[in-house]
């Protein structure tokens, strides 16, 4: 096509292009370019809002949340600044400190905030609740010197350890919550050291959760492979049929499967009756395959398992016949055309079939709480119970950064191992 | 056709404006579901509703005080009345969560007394009014449970004596409580003792004892369940729960009362509740005297205010007197506990830590 087809007319030729209107060719084209864009723009500015709102803003939050500390220096400001003097840790603070401590306390309790002052002190020290609760009842009629008064009504006014814990708290930012959840936490001296063994718990269940969800995703590989491959290569009326058996308990409830694991693996339950009916497991022998980390695998591997076969059924879909026909041809066995041809080509869906399994296996939630029963639960209980149970929103908060840390971190080993881009759902 | 959008969208945003203004002629009442939230839509919301003529809508929940944090710290509180424990009333009160309540217009017993002096002492809090006492009680199945019965809180610990399955709820409070006293310290003395770290040791190594043979449960509709399927041969469980599926459904389960813990279910507001007037009201209503005595009969939990003893009747399918069925009732009381709220309250993170570690070692 010729400029002169464009404009209509042929252009004098030291004279910029132009369109019919006489603007420059080159600044109307790059309008409409931006017009395009802007369309382009807010047709999907929509979604970007939606996803600001509803998932980035929310996982903001959540990071700010783990390091905010607010209450302590709000709520207790002159014992915070009279603390900034206290060095020497094995000595009791002086009395300012103790006059500061119940000017705030009285002041707290006045406007009611000491119950959420003495719950956020209380997660670093149990029995600090009652004690600043108790105290702040009594802070308005307390006579000087406070010192010996305080240390008469509640004996953890006579360990510097208490004071230790207000001063920390009295930074705005700390970073206590994601030691706690590392099963670690300060001492007097602020030193890190570890949490008494018989309370450590987080780092554990860290382990015990990533190790469920690797032999969880390994198991759905396991069974959903050959699924998937019999779904690929029946003919249609055939694997019509086995799909709706595959789609089907993914349509059901989770609840309802959950329980319905109960049901058949419980010690009076079906898969035990069955046992002891036909004379392999004696009637005082029944064995514990639900409410343990047995069952909670055995009942996520059911449920996650549809999220496997249905990408490795997408991608087997698409892979000729005639390569593996081909590669025989050439004369390899079955065995080897198989894992030399069939099996690489299948890679994409097993990516995709492992990362989907393996990130929803390590936040999960009911199956755990349903049947983990003694030792199968994992750490989204425990970040339940923060939000729910305790309060501890700050500790749920860290609890849930490192889990999400966590699956970045393995997200980008995988990129770096199989490439994203490789990546095929569908 | 823009016509019609513009039509049925102002009908819709009338109709949403119209929801607002009859919200107050509806009254969303928070429990624990099951046969208590029966219990309590039985005695109170119907005849409430009859004579208000106003709707109650029942939610369930399962205790605890994260939806009403969320509720008030977003602005949007959606519940008008809770059913909660006396150690979750406290901290919400603690805390600004739930309204404080003006004690003095709650109506006075039939013959004159005030409530301040019939409700049972301890029963009303600043921000709690109490309905029932309720108790942790254990229960066996005694079709299973052949020759001698289980008698003692020491019992439920002796795998020796009553082989089987044991079903505890997953958490350490009451299980602390009841390892103690099977250990042998008395009732009175048992929070002295757990108090200290020793006590504490004491409670885990007798749960150790019999750690392997524990089916845990978590919402209360479990254990009856439990002991129905012969999941366990005795199974710790709310008493009231045990005693409906006895009672309603006829199983054959008996409660051992040694070494129950009892504690308290309050009505509370939270803070900034729109139709907290409303609510009230309805609290005023459920808690006198004739309505917590009504209550006791759909279910075998205590009465809070002591005119409504005398008034307690028979259950309303089996028929059966409730007045001995009742935590509270004088064979049934000799050796308990009340749960302490204040003990729990600063050191439950700590043990349920600590219980989580012991759980999964």
């Amino acid at each position: 096509m010729t400029d002169a087809a464009i404009t209509g007319v042929v252009p004098p030729a030291n004279e910029p292009l132009t369109t019919a209107d006489g603007r420059p060719l080159k600044s109307a084209l790059a309008r409409a370019e931006r017009m395009r864009r802007v369309k382009a723009m807010l047709l999907v500015l929509p979604l970007l809002l939606f996803i600001g709102v509803s998932f980035l803003f929310p996982i903001a939050l959540m990071l700010f949340r783990s390091v905010d500390n607010p209450l302590v220096a709000d709520h207790m400001p002159r014992t915070v600044a009279a603390l900034e003097a206290w060095d020497d840790r094995s000595e009791l603070p002086d009395e300012a400190v103790y006059a500061a401590l119940v000017a705030d306390l009285a002041e707290a309790r006045e406007d009611r905030t000491i119950g959420r002052l003495a719950t956020r002190l209380n997660y670093e020290t149990g029995g600090l609740r009652s004690t600043i609760t108790r105290t702040g009842r009594r802070a308005a009629r307390l006579e000087p010197p406070f010192k010996e008064a305080l240390i008469d009504l509640n004996e953890d006014w006579a360990n510097p350890e208490t004071f230790a814990t207000i001063k920390r708290l009295g930074n705005r930012l700390t970073d206590v919550q994601y030691l706690a959840a590392v099963d670690r936490r300060y001492d007097v001296n602020d030193n890190i050291v570890a949490q008494p063994e018989v309370r450590q718990i987080y780092v554990s269940n860290f382990i015990q959760t990533l190790w469920m969800s690797i032999i969880v995703t390994v198991a759905c590989l396991v069974l959903g492979y050959p699924v998937a491959y019999l779904l690929s290569i029946l003919p249609l009326r055939y694997s019509n049929v086995l799909m709706i058996l595959v789609l089907l308990p993914f349509w059901t409830s989770l609840l309802v499967r959950t329980t319905s694991w109960i049901v058949l693996l419980q010690t009076e339950g079906i898969i035990n009756d069955v046992l002891v009916w036909i004379g392999i497991l004696s009637d005082d022998g029944r064995i514990q395959l639900i409410f343990n980390a047995e069952g909670t695998v055995i009942a996520m591997t059911q449920i996650l398992l549809p999220f496997m076969i249905l990408p490795l059924y997408s991608v087997m879909k698409t892979i000729p016949p005639s390569y593996t026909r081909a590669a025989m041809s050439l004369g390899a066995n079955r065995y080897y055309a198989f894992w030399r041809v069939y099996a690489p080509n299948t890679l994409p869906g097993v990516g995709a079939g492992c990362l989907l399994v393996f990130i929803l296996a390590i936040g999960y939630y009911i199956t755990p709480a349903l049947v983990g029963g003694q030792d199968g639960m994992m750490i989204s209980n425990f970040i339940a119970y923060h939000m729910q149970r305790s309060l501890n929103w700050g500790l749920a908060a860290a609890l849930g950064t490192i889990l999400l840390l966590g699956v970045l971190i393995l997200y980008w080993v995988y990129n770096k191992l199989v490439g994203i881009e490789r990546l095929k759902l569908g | 056709m823009k016509r019609f959008l513009i039509a049925s969208v102002s009908a819709a945003a009338l109709g949403l404006w119209a929801g607002a203004a009859t919200a107050a002629d509806q009254l969303t009442v928070v429990s624990w579901g099951g046969a208590y939230t029966m219990s309590q839509v039985k005695a109170y919301h119907e005849p409430y509703e009859a004579k208000k003529g106003i709707d109650i809508l029942s939610e369930n929940y399962n205790g605890g005080l994260a939806e009403i944090k969320a509720q008030v710290e977003a602005g949007n509180v959606t519940w008008d009345l809770v059913d909660m424990e006396l150690a979750d009333i406290v901290r919400g009160c603690d805390e600004g969560l739930l309204e404080e309540l003006d004690l003095s217009v709650l109506p006075p017993a039939p013959d004159g007394t005030p409530a301040k002096e019939d409700f049972i002492a301890g029963t009303l809090h600043d921000c709690g009014v109490a309905t029932i006492l309720w108790s942790t009680v254990y229960a066996y199945d005694s079709s299973k449970i052949t020759g001698e019965q289980p008698q003692t809180i020491a019992d439920f610990f002796d795998t020796e004596k009553f082989p089987g399955k044991r079903g505890m709820r997953k958490t350490p409070k009451v299980n602390l409580e009841f390892a103690l006293m099977a250990d042998g310290v008395p009732a009175e003395e048992v929070y002295e003792v757990l108090s200290t770290p020793e006590g504490v040791d004491r409670a885990f190594a007798k749960l150790d004892t019999i750690k392997d043979d524990v089916v845990w449960w978590e919402a209360g509709a479990q254990p009856p369940q439990l002991l129905a399927d012969g999941e366990v041969a005795l199974t710790t469980a709310y008493n009231g729960r045990i005693f409906n599926a006895a009672a309603s459904e006829g199983k054959p389960f008996e409660i051992v009362w040694d070494g129950q813990v009892w504690d308290l279910d309050l009505w509370g507001i939270p803070k900034g509740s729109p139709n907290k007037d409303a609510a009230m009201e309805f609290i005023k209503f459920s808690t006198d005297t004739q309505r917590l005595a009504d209550q006791a009969s759909f279910i075998s939990y205590g009465p809070a205010r002591q005119s409504s003893v005398p008034l307690i009747g028979k259950h309303f399918e089996a028929g059966v007197p409730m007045g001995p069925h009742m935590p509270t009732a004088p064979d049934n009381f000799k050796n308990a506990v009340q749960n302490d709220f204040e003990f729990w309250a600063d050191y439950q993170d700590e043990l349920n830590e600590r219980f989580n570690a012991w759980l999964a070692n």
